[in-house]
């Protein structure tokens, strides 16, 4: 399925309050479709939980391309399904959150969700809105801020086989509950010798957003990946946030869903039938042949709007969203490298330590004798994250920085 | 009745019955034993915000006699666990509980195996009262495959979901957090049991507890707290680490009841009156005067804060297991011979289990990668070197 980017003005007044000085919030959420190169024979693909890579051009995708660029419904399509009974219905990724959260509670009576402000609030981003209201207070926890506890208290539950989906409002709060994340969440399945598990999911909202500051624009990723026993996912896309959500509810495993601040508003449309995303399987987001950019979370933007200015000039870049954090797919990433030879990692967690690092160790481990090149790796600064607009953007990469490295690798 | 002049007989004059006693026909039931028996606490409960229950306790022979033995044997478990310390066969931390038995054993008598105990480090005495056998308390403390958790865990992480032990947990105050969630999860599930979630006086003063606390009396969860309060938190006497150290006090909102620790049948009717009170009004706080003979752990002596005069005196005057002794005999429920017996029994049971637990083989290398995940991930691990050791994280 193509994702669609939301309208300008909408986007730009549902993102945090910030005066829209920042460069890149429209480039990043309304680059117009139609500069995207369609190339004939390939569209934008992405690979499925069940295995299925639309490879053709899928008529209904682009024909959605079409209609999301044109203001007016133009009858030249000639398509047989008007607009309105295309199949599927359009969501918000925290809209495609919620729904995946609330079929999972439908489905199993031992979902619960706690955390600040999700029940009465309706979620701080919106993403609980109106379960409080269908499921009660009993399934829907609104929380005091002490998140060393009520983390706790979601792994306990968990322990007796409740099914809790703790929200940080923030990941960076959740460094307050490390303690519990890290010794009752991730090892207890172990230190018990296998009596526990502890089907828990903790989500919320982390990376760098619209000058939130230093200590609301953390990256949790890099300080949990250690962690033995747990899981990490990024979700990038309304269709994915959707299916994750729903796989990590269903996991039997501790799984940390991470959510990223910009990327609430993305819209997409979603299939009506029931499906899941698989946790540890890595997304092929646009096939190529001269280099493998690997990414994950809001930086699949930036890699996507640089990958235009590549192919503009002459590379063709393989875009492959990692998905999952802990474990790395290093089946898709390797099938990568083994046809590239030659990798460009773009995260936003910091150069020390960050997942990037992680992965540049794995697949030099594995896959040395297939690189043409070192691995670039592209991070955030080594900084808090400071307020200042100008400063906040150069903390992160940016897409002409990813065209550069990628003219750099590929000399 | 002739039985009770028989035992009145015996208690005078042993020696006459020894040869009857051993015959079957004329053994005394004293083992099956309910007529029950009133007996009252050592010191009456002080309360926080909520009516302390009555000093009498409701009791019977059969029940007094299983105290009795249950701390007994608590007691061998942990005296054989320092031996087998220092003679290296346990490593690491290893926390005993001697002193306290009277805590383990008046609380499982008060509640069913379908209420909740979780507790800090301090674990293997509340284990063995929880259903666990002795194979597994040693065989867990020397690593071996017999263990409760397939010598994964170790002294600190003794674990039994059949019986809802919840463990056994090493970071201080931790675990508390996690009770409040197994109360949390009785509720959802309208289970009409409750959740002990034990700690010490030195967990006492963690930010999580009011957390936890704080939330449990605002959902009306049927959590119990419990405040194993021994008096120090590793080194740092009571009064040198809280302001206040009346830890039964501190919910402010929540109710709290001081019980004699020491005290078996004190600790059974606190509890009792606790899981009435959680089921219906929400979350408590027990506080139980106990005291350890051992220091913090193995590594510690326990003297360099305290004087041996205090160990002792609390020893001669406040042991769980003489306070039950002397019951005991007073009543007329048993000999002291028989309780020789029991004690000598129990010893043999220790040494049998030790011996069993030295043979049961440490873990195949393979269970280094086992239960990491629940379901096998095919994610590979390496050794060391990094090239070499691979694994599969089941």
């Amino acid at each position: 399925m193509a994702t669609g980017f939301h309208g300008v003005g909408a986007a730009v007044a549902a993102l945090s309050s910030s005066p829209s000085n920042s460069f890149d919030s429209k480039k990043l959420l309304c680059s117009p479709r139609r500069s995207f190169p369609v190339r004939k024979g390939a569209s934008f693909v992405v690979d499925r939980s069940d295995g299925s890579v639309n490879l053709d051009n899928n008529p209904k995708a682009r024909r959605a391309q079409q209609l999301i660029v044109n203001a007016v419904a133009n009858k030249a399509d000639s398509s047989p399904a008007s607009s309105s009974s295309k199949p599927g219905h359009e969501l918000l990724l925290f809209e495609a959150l919620r729904e995946g959260l609330e079929e999972e509670m439908d489905r199993d009576p031992r979902v619960c969700v706690m955390g600040e402000d999700v029940g009465h609030y309706g979620g701080s981003y919106k993403v609980t809105r109106g379960l409080a209201e269908k499921f009660g207070d009993l399934r829907v926890l609104d929380t005091p801020i002490a998140e060393n506890s009520f983390t706790g208290m979601g792994i306990g539950a968990a322990m007796t086989g409740l099914r809790p989906v703790v929200e940080g409002m923030n990941m960076g709060f959740l460094l307050l509950a490390f303690n519990q994340i890290s010794n009752n969440c991730g090892m207890l399945h172990y230190t018990s010798g296998g009596q526990f598990t502890i089907p828990i999911v903790i989500r919320g909202p982390g990376g760098v957003g619209r000058q939130l500051g230093a200590e609301h624009s953390q990256r949790l990723e890099s300080y949990f990946q250690s962690i033995p026993g747990i899981q990490m996912v990024a979700c990038s896309t309304p269709y994915n946030a959707k299916g994750l959500m729903k796989a990590a509810i269903r996991s039997e495993n501790p799984v940390i869903l991470f959510e990223h601040v910009l990327l609430y508003n993305l819209k997409e449309r979603l299939p009506d039938e029931d499906y899941i995303c698989n946790l540890e399987e890595a997304e092929m987001v646009r096939p190529g042949e001269h280099v493998t950019i690997l990414t994950y979370s809001r930086m699949r933007y930036h890699v996507m709007q640089a990958a235009k200015t590549l192919v503009n000039k002459g590379y063709d870049p393989e875009v492959i969203d990692i998905r999952s954090l802990k474990p790395f797919d290093l089946h898709t990433i390797g099938n990568s490298v083994k046809k590239t030879h030659r990798v460009l990692i773009v995260e936003e967690c910091m150069r020390t330590g960050g997942i990037g690092a992680s992965l540049t160790a794995a697949i030099t481990e594995n896959f040395h004798d297939y690189l043409d090149a070192p691995i670039m790796c592209l991070s955030s600064q080594d900084v808090p994250t400071p307020y200042a607009g100008t400063l906040e953007e150069w903390t992160v990469v940016q897409p002409a920085q990813i065209v550069t490295a990628v003219e750099q690798l590929c000399k | 009745m002739a039985l009770s002049y028989l035992r009145s007989s015996s208690s005078r004059s042993a020696n006459l019955l020894r040869p009857l006693s051993s015959a079957a026909s004329l053994r005394r039931p004293i083992s099956t034993d309910t007529t029950p028996i009133t007996i009252e606490t050592s010191v009456p409960f002080t309360s926080h915000q909520c009516e302390a229950p009555s000093r009498s306790v409701e009791t019977n022979p059969s029940e007094l006699l299983t105290f009795f033995r249950d701390m007994a044997l608590m007691r061998r478990m942990e005296i054989a666990a320092d031996s087998l310390y220092k003679a290296k066969l346990i490593r690491g931390f290893c926390h005993l509980y001697d002193g306290q038995e009277a805590v383990a054993v008046g609380m499982e008598a008060a509640i069913t195996k379908k209420d909740c105990i979780i507790t800090a480090y301090r674990d293997h005495c509340t284990f063995v009262g929880r259903g666990g056998t002795l194979l597994e308390v040693f065989a867990e403390l020397m690593g071996r495959q017999a263990g409760c958790s397939k010598g994964k865990g170790g002294s600190m992480h003794f674990y039994k979901k059949d019986s809802n032990f919840y463990g056994g947990h090493g970071i201080v105050g931790a675990q508390v957090p996690l009770g409040c969630g197994l109360a949390f999860a009785q509720k959802y599930s309208k289970d009409e049991s409750v959740t002990f979630a034990l700690y010490g006086d030195g967990a006492a003063n963690q930010g999580q507890l009011f957390e936890a606390l704080n939330i449990s009396a605002l959902w009306d969860l049927p959590a119990i707290l419990v405040c194993e309060n021994n008096h120090y938190g590793m080194g740092t006497a009571e009064w040198r680490a809280a302001k206040s150290p009346a830890y039964y006090k501190r919910g402010d909102y929540v109710p709290g009841l001081k019980v004699d620790g020491m005290d078996a049948l004190a600790v059974k009717q606190a509890c009792k009156f606790a899981k009435e009170h959680a089921l219906k009004n929400g979350p408590i706080i027990l506080e139980m005067d106990t005291y350890r003979y051992h220091g913090h752990s193995m590594s510690d002596p326990g003297s360099t804060y305290r004087t041996r005069d205090e160990i002792s005196g609390v020893r001669q005057e406040r042991d769980p297991i003489e306070r039950v002794r002397k019951l005991v005999l007073s009543h007329d429920l048993a000999t002291e011979k028989e309780l020789k017996d029991i004690e000598k029994e129990v010893r043999k049971e220790v040494d049998n289990a030790i011996a069993q637990a030295k043979e049961s083989p440490m873990p195949e290398p393979s269970e280094l990668f086992s239960n990491v995940y629940a379901k096998g991930l095919g994610a590979e691990s390496f050794g060391a070197d990094r090239k070499e050791v691979r694994a599969t994280l089941a």
